[in-house]
C-alpha cells in the first residue's frame, strides 16, 4: 500500500532537489534502457547503480523494501515461468527488469511530493487542451486515485472483518458486494465534500 | 446570518423537511433530532449542497439558489466521516488544495498552511501520508483545511459522531475558540455545553427552538 500511495519520505538529498519532470524523463529513459540490457551481468550492473541511487536518496532500506514488497510474489511466478520456458539466463533478466523498475519507479515517489508530480503533470499536460481536457482534471483525478487506494483497502479490511464476525469468509459475493457498495458510497461523499470544497464553483 | 422562509426538502418519495422557517444570528447554534429527522439536510442546505424543494435559504444576504459558489466560499462545511473530505494523499497537501484558487504565491500558501497545522497540533505531520493519521487527527486535518480559507460561518454534520472522548473533548474546545459563527448538527449533547441556541428537529419540523438546556431536556422527553 505504502509503495503507492504517499510513499513520500521527506529529505534534501540530490533527487529529492532535482524538479519532478526529469525524474519522470529519466524514469521513462531508464525503463527503456532496462529493456535494451541484454545480458544477466549488464542487469547485476544496473541493479548496482539502482541500489546507488536508493543509497544517494537516503530514504533508508526499509522505504525501498517497501516498494519491492507488493510485486515479490509476482517476481517469483514470473521467475518460475521464464526458468521453464526460457531457461535459467531468461529467468534472471525478465525478473531483474520488472523489479528494478519497479524500484525506480518507487524511487520516484520517495523523493517527490505529490503535489510536485501533480503540478509538473499539470504543465505537461496543458497541451491536453487543445483536445478538450482540462489539466487541472487530470492531474485531481490522478491525486484522488492516490488518496483513494487507502481508503478502499481500508474498506476491504472492515468488510473481511464483518465477514469473519458472521462466519461467511469464503463467499466472494459476501464480500465483493458490501466493498462496491462501500466504494460508491465513498465515491458519492468524496464528490459532495468536493463540492463543499468549491471544486465546480466558477470564480 | 442565516435565514430559512418555509423551507421544504422532498428527497424521492420522502418529504425529508416540512416548512422550516428560522433565522440563526446566534454565535453557536446547535441542531439535535433522531436519525432521520432531517439534520442532515438541514445542514446541507446551509451552503447549497442541498437545495429547498420549495421556499428560500439566505445566507449572508445570498440566496443559495442562485448564489450558491458564494455561499460555498464563506460557509465552510465539517462532514462526519473526514475520509471522505480529505482529498490529497499527504496532510500538507489536503490544506494546500483549499488555497488553490486565491492566487497566492507558493511560499505564501505554504506559510498559512503551515500556520494553521501548527495551530491545531498537525504541524509534524505536515508531509505524512492522510491515511496514517487517527481517526481523530483526520479529523482536525479536515477542520484546518476548511479553516485556512476563514469561512465566515462553519457549518458541521455530526463531528464528534466517529471520534473518542478526547478527541470529541478537544473539538468542543475549538469550538470555543473559534471567532465564526457555528451551527452545528450532532447527536452529542456534551458538544451543546456553552451554545447559544439549539434547535430539535422531528420529522422534518423544528419542534423545539431554545437554549441548550431546555431544548436538550425537550429532546430527552421526546426519545424516551
Amino acid at each position: 500500500m505504502n509503495g503507492l500511495t504517499g510513499a513520500y519520505v521527506p529529505g534534501s538529498s540530490a533527487l529529492h532537489r532535482l524538479p519532478p519532470g526529469a525524474k519522470l524523463l529519466g524514469l521513462a529513459v531508464a525503463c527503456t534502457g532496462l529493456l535494451l540490457l541484454p545480458t544477466p551481468a549488464a542487469l547485476a550492473g544496473a541493479a548496482a547503480v539502482v541500489a546507488l541511487l536508493y543509497a544517494l536518496s537516503r530514504v533508508g532500506w526499509a522505504a525501498a523494501w517497501a516498494q519491492v514488497r507488493p510485486v515479490r510474489w509476482f517476481a517469483v511466478a514470473l521467475f518460475a515461468v521464464q526458468l521453464a520456458f526460457s531457461g535459467p539466463e531468461g529467468a534472471v533478466t525478465a525478473t531483474l527488469r520488472v523489479v528494478l523498475a519497479v524500484a525506480l519507479a518507487g524511487l520516484v515517489t520517495l523523493t517527490t511530493r505529490t503535489s510536485d508530480l501533480m503540478a509538473c503533470l499539470e504543465r505537461r499536460l496543458a497541451v491536453a487542451r487543445v483536445v478538450g481536457l482540462d489539466p487541472f482534471r487530470v492531474s485531481l483525478l490522478l491525486s484522488l486515485t492516490l488518496r483513494s487506494v487507502p481508503v478502499v483497502a481500508g474498506l476491504a479490511v472492515r468488510v473481511r472483518e464483518a465477514q469473519r464476525a458472521r462466519g461467511v469468509e469464503r463467499s466472494v459475493r459476501a464480500f465483493a458486494v458490501p466493498l462496491v457498495v462501500g466504494a460508491l458510497r465513498h465515491a458519492d461523499a468524496l464528490g459532495e465534500a468536493l463540492s463543499a470544497r468549491g471544486l465546480d464553483d466558477a470564480d | 446570518m442565516i435565514e430559512l422562509a418555509d423551507v421544504h426538502v422532498r428527497l424521492g418519495q420522502r418529504d425529508v423537511l416540512r416548512g422550516v422557517t428560522a433565522t440563526l444570528a446566534e454565535r453557536r447554534v446547535g441542531v439535535i433530532g433522531a436519525n432521520g429527522s432531517g439534520k442532515s439536510t438541514l445542514a446541507r442546505l446551509l451552503n447549497g449542497l442541498a437545495l429547498p424543494t420549495s421556499g428560500r435559504v439566505t445566507v449572508l444576504g445570498l440566496d443559495t439558489r442562485r448564489q450558491a459558489a458564494r455561499v460555498r466560499r464563506s460557509v465552510g462545511f465539517l462532514f462526519t466521516d473526514p475520509d471522505a473530505q480529505i482529498v490529497m494523499p499527504t496532510v500538507a497537501e489536503d490544506v494546500a488544495f483549499s488555497l488553490r484558487r486565491k492566487g497566492l504565491p507558493r511560499d505564501e500558501v505554504e506559510r498559512r498552511v503551515r500556520e494553521v497545522l501548527a495551530r491545531y497540533g498537525l504541524g509534524g505531520h505536515a508531509d505524512h501520508p492522510a491515511h496514517h493519521l487517527s481517526g481523530g487527527q483526520k479529523q482536525l486535518l479536515a477542520l484546518c483545511s476548511v479553516l485556512v480559507l476563514e469561512p465566515e460561518i462553519l457549518v458541521m454534520d455530526e463531528p464528534t459522531t466517529l471520534l473518542d472522548l478526547r478527541h470529541s473533548r478537544q473539538v468542543a474546545e475549538l469550538l470555543g475558540e473559534l471567532p465564526q459563527q457555528v451551527v452545528a448538527v450532532t447527536h452529542d449533547l456534551d458538544l451543546l455545553a456553552g451554545f447559544d441556541r439549539v434547535l430539535v428537529l422531528d420529522e422534518g419540523r423544528v419542534v423545539a427552538d431554545a437554549a441548550p438546556g431546555d431544548a436538550i431536556a425537550h429532546y430527552r422527553k421526546m426519545m424516551a
